[in-house]
């Protein structure tokens, strides 16, 4: 079979990419300007594929429902959680975090979760996006 | 080695640490006569981590995160095998259910990891269309994997006493799916690597392992299996829910009636792997009995359980590369007091030389990524002193043991 893959080359000719051009068509000559745009309303943002359903993004904390137990430090593997003694509540370092939800599943409170959000890249591992408190 | 008295001299060829068959460090020093290796050596130790020395100050559960992240394409494999040797260490039992959903994980991981190698070595021989090919069907895998575990890669998905996250009945339809999708993807692979001539002209008679070599230097998984010597730790020693399932060592003598333990040989073990896997993750799905899918849902409960162990485990899996075998020594602490993993790369490292004896340059990349190898699954002791690292033999081990006592004593 000389041109077994002609089939497969005229389908893919008339398919459409399976990329997701995200988070611009086209990459943005300024990429800073362009995020700026798109926070003031001027340009629009192409969006992501959607994330699948226990999927195990950027963590949530409950302030009001922590008890201060330290359990969720203790299964840490990754010391990402630091405790703060005098208010009883904890701090955590997204930058270190490694996505297993182990202190979700440990938190008799119910109350660390995890979100949606997957886009967390920043230059400064201690920025305020990245410390949930 | 020494080089034979011969009139032609011989000279070296240096290949890596960074290697064009390998996405990862490893160093050859190869003995070239012409265009043909009469010698090769393998160095290693460029990627060591320490990650046992990092298990000294967590306790398991912690550890199974850390043993996710030995290997990126193993990353339920070793966590897996050290769930086995802790669950084994403290006579933990684990229930029905879960032995099956990890055979479902364990095998889709499989197919992941299989689907990988084969569009690398369709790469190696630059055959490209190949790998986009087999890469396309990876993906709708790793799309499974992610639908299933929540991650594409680190699933975080094993635990101590049983598995963190259950396959509901709603999931069923589009595992099934996408399990008709790999049969169906399977033959068309089959097609393009087994029929094809540009394989068949790289793949056969390169890179031959004998079944004698294979057995006499330990070779695993896979490659061992490709030479015909049937070793595979799920039939052997039945672990998870092996034993309940319909299945056999494959050798490439199913498909080609002889064993010539070439690269071609090992494409066809890998190939049918695939869809052994396929197979058996359906009769996972239909067999599979409901009930808890952890020993114990209560974590800090668990934690406290594990604390209590005293004694030694071990932990035998057969990773989509050949055995995976963990140790692990827990004394009544939080932290286990010795954890020892030798994965299956190790064993397959030897069976390069043999392999690659007599064949020519170019050969090198195919032929030594045909034993799928990783790199950073297997350095596990390396050196540095003054910056430079070097290798110690047996007798200034020896000297160091003697000159520790010494001080100890004063």
């Amino acid at each position: 079979m000389k041109f077994s893959m002609l089939p497969s080359v005229f389908a893919q000719l008339f398919k459409k990419p399976w990329t997701n051009k995200f988070p611009a068509k086209y990459a943005p000559a300024n990429t800073t300007k362009f995020l700026k745009d798109v926070g003031e309303g001027k340009a629009k943002i192409n969006p992501p594929v959607e994330v699948p359903k226990n999927f195990r993004g950027k963590i949530q904390y409950d302030k009001e429902k922590c008890i201060g137990c330290k359990l969720c430090i203790k299964v840490c593997p990754c010391e990402a959680i630091e405790f703060k003694p005098d208010e009883k509540k904890i701090k955590i370092y997204v930058s270190r975090c490694c996505f297993c939800s182990q202190c979700n599943d440990i938190c008799p409170a119910n109350c660390l979760s995890m979100s949606d959000e997957f886009l967390l890249a920043d230059a400064d591992l201690n920025s305020k996006d990245l410390i949930v408190e | 080695m020494k080089q034979k008295s011969t009139t032609k001299t011989t000279y070296q060829i240096p290949v890596g640490p960074i290697h064009p068959a390998l996405k990862e460090p490893v160093h050859f020093e190869f003995e070239i006569d012409g265009e043909r290796i009469v010698n090769a050596n393998v160095k290693l130790g460029h990627v060591h981590r320490a990650v046992e020395w990092a298990s000294r100050k967590r306790n398991p559960i912690q550890i199974l995160y850390l043993a996710e992240r030995i290997c990126g394409i193993c990353s339920f494999c070793h966590p897996g095998a050290f769930a086995l040797s802790v669950e084994d260490a403290g006579d933990i039992e684990i229930p029905d259910r879960a032995e099956y959903l990890r055979v479902i994980h364990a095998e889709l991981e499989r197919i992941c990891s299989h689907l990988l190698w084969a569009g690398v070595a369709a790469h190696e021989i630059g055959f490209d269309t190949v790998l986009y090919l087999t890469w396309q069907v990876r993906e709708k895998a790793l799309d499974l994997t992610e639908y299933l575990t929540g991650n594409r890669v680190t699933k975080a998905i094993m635990t101590i006493g049983g598995v963190r996250r259950d396959i509901t009945d709603d999931m069923l339809p589009r595992v099934r799916e996408d399990l008709e999708y790999f049969k169906k993807a399977f033959l068309k692979l089959k097609k393009a690597f087994l029929d094809d001539k540009t394989v068949k002209m790289r793949a056969q008679n390169v890179g031959i392992l004998t079944k004698e070599d294979a057995i006499k230097l330990c070779a695993v998984g896979p490659t061992t299996r490709a030479s015909g010597v049937k070793k595979d730790v799920r039939v052997d020693t039945s672990y998870f829910a092996y034993g309940d399932l319909d299945l056999d060592y494959i050798t490439p003598d199913i498909i080609t009636g002889s064993v010539n333990g070439d690269v071609y040989d090992r494409i066809i073990v890998r190939l049918l792997e695939v869809k052994q896997a396929v197979e058996l993750i359906e009769q996972c799905l239909d067999i599979m009995p409901k009930g808890d899918i952890v020993s114990e849902p209560k974590l800090a409960k668990l934690l406290n359980q594990l604390k209590k162990i005293e004694g030694e485990g071990i932990g035998r899996m057969e990773a989509p590369r050949g055995e995976v075998y963990h140790y692990v020594k827990m004394d009544g602490n939080e932290a286990p007091f010795t954890w020892k993993v030798r994965a299956p790369t190790y064993s397959n490292i030897l069976p390069w030389i043999p392999m690659l004896k007599g064949e020519q340059i170019a050969d090198i990349p195919i032929v030594a990524a045909s034993t799928d190898p990783c790199m950073s699954c297997t350095n596990r002791v390396g050196i540095v002193k003054d910056k430079d690292s070097y290798e110690l033999t047996k007798e200034e081990l020896h000297k160091l043991s003697i000159e520790k006592t010494r001080r100890l004593k004063l």
